[in-house]
């Protein structure tokens, strides 16, 4: 209970994305659905925010969640960087009628 | 400072929103990743000032710079090398780094965490971006064995009835540790329950058919969002947050129009069965007729409106470069081409059109499935390359079909249906196609790239 008291602003948030992002979506066009996907696996790489996050905390000395941690940043980045340019270059493909 | 960093963040989730926004044409797509992607540097950039107020030590600041450029550049050489039948497989390698990240975030707050001050709900949301995050991780590094052809289907009892006890395991365990009955320390119970669910994204995905494997990654990257999701809600970030959830959005939705598109409840496709078509199926000798490639060439370049419907096997024969070139040829002869997709041609929703797309083939001429099925009338001739059951009429006309239900693209109220073919087998749904026996249908038997090339040159010769 505690919880959700401390949390409810985060809650209402949540339960908007979820209503926003379905609507936002759901007027794709099936022709885009492959970029889409691959644009919102991207979009998922933001995890890599917590990654720096819990990096900046990390004490210089303590090797183990340096060395997950660096392992982190890298896929979350790969994620991202990886995501947007592979989206990039399908959707430069798409031309209209000359 | 603290409040231009949260200013940042609303700006990067209003530009994930606007990105996806943009998706929605292909004219602005473009624009919109583009958008999607600054937003994400601007919020990384900004999170290196959100920390804590004390200076950030050196090693920790060149090993996540190092990181970070290794990923951009490996990246982007991925991204540049990859060929466009192979998107899936890259998709489902990138979901699976995603994943990776989530559960080691749930790793190393494990190492740190003192669980006395911790609050309970924030070790059940660690708990479960951990689990999530494993899940998706080695879920989609199976997924993309699987569609590389490396990994065969596993449908044993064993693997199935064995990814049901650990899942069962993934959502009692936790319980039971709240309530006091596993004598383990926070640490290590999360590098347990983190090991369990690895080996459960494995047996997971190992019994799903080939064939399922888009309903999967779309899955599994709707899970990679939700973890994502869960990690944002315990650093309390809603860029985190906001992206998480409309991937997760996403996911689900892609993957629930994809199910529809084939006919099957989602739960019948993670357990790999199909329905039992063994009974009832009469089968019926069907008269069919061949036509010859000239024939069918002719055919093609003396009427007025050609549709095509391209299917798996043309992506699996990499014939869409041949396929645009026989529409150029028509296009000179004034025949009007268009291409009918249905939603799961591919091995990824909409992957037919970017293969289209990748081959000079203009957007406006791939037409949605409802679209075309309105007006099929019109359309001369319709050339059906490596497509079988989503052109069976026995989905609307016969109920004891098992594709009965599945939409379908009605190409047999066209005028007259051409259908290449290796041979008469079956499809993926192991039924017989009433199309091939209709008086307006004949078919050409031959592989898909090889026929297209014959009439392509049987058309320069014309």
């Amino acid at each position: 209970m505690d919880f959700i008291n401390h949390h409810l602003q985060e809650i209402y948030f949540v339960l908007f994305c979820v209503f926003i992002g379905i609507e936002v979506i759901a007027n794709v066009p099936a022709i885009l659905h492959t970029p889409l996907m691959s644009g919102a696996n991207a979009i998922s790489g933001v995890i890599l925010v917590g990654a720096i996050l819990l990096m900046l905390r990390v004490p210089q000395d303590d090797y183990l969640n340096l060395t997950l941690g660096g392992i982190a940043v890298f896929l979350g980045t790969l994620n991202i960087s990886g995501g947007f340019f592979v989206t990039g270059r399908m959707l430069k493909m798409f031309k209209p009628k000359k | 400072m603290h409040a231009i960093i949260e200013i940042g963040y609303l700006i990067a989730t209003l530009s994930f929103l606007g990105g996806l926004k943009f998706m929605s044409s292909p004219k602005r797509a473009k624009t919109g990743n583009l958008i999607a992607a600054l937003g994400m540097v601007l919020a990384v950039i900004l999170t290196f000032f959100a920390g804590t107020t004390e200076t950030v030590p050196y090693t920790n600041l060149i090993i996540m710079v190092l990181a970070i450029t290794v990923g951009i550049l490996l990246g982007k050489r991925l991204s540049d090398k990859v060929q466009m039948t192979g998107m899936p497989q890259l998709v489902s390698l990138f979901n699976a780094t995603g994943g990776g990240c989530a559960m080691l975030l749930g790793l190393m707050e494990a190492n740190q965490i003192k669980t006395e001050i911790t609050h309970f709900g924030n070790q059940v949301l660690l708990i479960a971006g951990l689990t999530t995050g494993a899940i998706a991780l080695t879920g989609s590094i199976i997924a993309e064995r699987k569609l590389a052809g490396r990994v065969k289907d596993k449908r044993g009892r064993a693997v199935i009835f064995s990814a049901r006890i650990l899942l069962a395991l993934l959502l009692l365990l936790p319980t039971l540790y709240f309530l006091g009955f596993i004598p383990l320390g926070f640490m290590a119970f999360m590098y347990i329950l983190a090991i369990i669910a690895m080996v459960y994204g494995v047996l997971f995905v190992l019994p799903i058919g080939g064939a399922d494997m888009p309903v999967v990654i779309s899955l599994l990257n709707s899970i990679t969002g939700i973890a994502t999701a869960f990690a944002g809600f315990v650093y309390g970030n809603k860029a985190m947050i906001s992206g998480g959830i409309f991937v997760g959005a996403a996911g689900i939705l892609l993957t629930l129009l994809m199910c529809r598109a084939m006919n099957r409840s989602l739960l019948k496709v993670l357990a790999g069965t199909f329905k039992n078509n063994k009974t009832g199926q009469i089968e019926e000798d069907q008269q069919i007729k061949e036509i010859s490639i000239p024939e069918a060439a002719l055919t093609l370049s003396f009427v007025q409106k050609v549709a095509i419907v391209p299917g798996y096997g043309l992506a699996v024969a990499q014939a869409q470069h041949i396929c645009a070139q026989l529409q150029q040829l028509l296009e000179k002869r004034n025949v009007s081409i268009d291409y009918i997709i249905h939603p799961v041609a591919g091995r990824m929703p909409g992957h037919m059109n970017v293969l289209l797309a990748e081959a000079n083939v203009d957007y406006d001429c791939l037409k949605e499935m409802e679209e075309s099925n309105e007006n099929m009338e019109q359309y001369d001739a319709v050339l059906v390359l490596g497509a079988n059951d989503v052109v069976n009429p026995a989905a609307e006309s016969n109920p004891n079909s098992p594709i009965y239900g599945m939409p379908i693209i009605r190409t047999h109220k066209a005028k007259q249906v051409i259908v290449v073919k290796r041979s008469m087998n079956k499809g993926y749904a192991g039924v017989q196609n009433e199309l091939f026996g209709m008086d307006n249908c004949s078919i050409l038997f031959g592989d898909a790239k090889t026929s297209l090339q014959d009439m392509v040159n049987q058309l320069k010769l014309l």
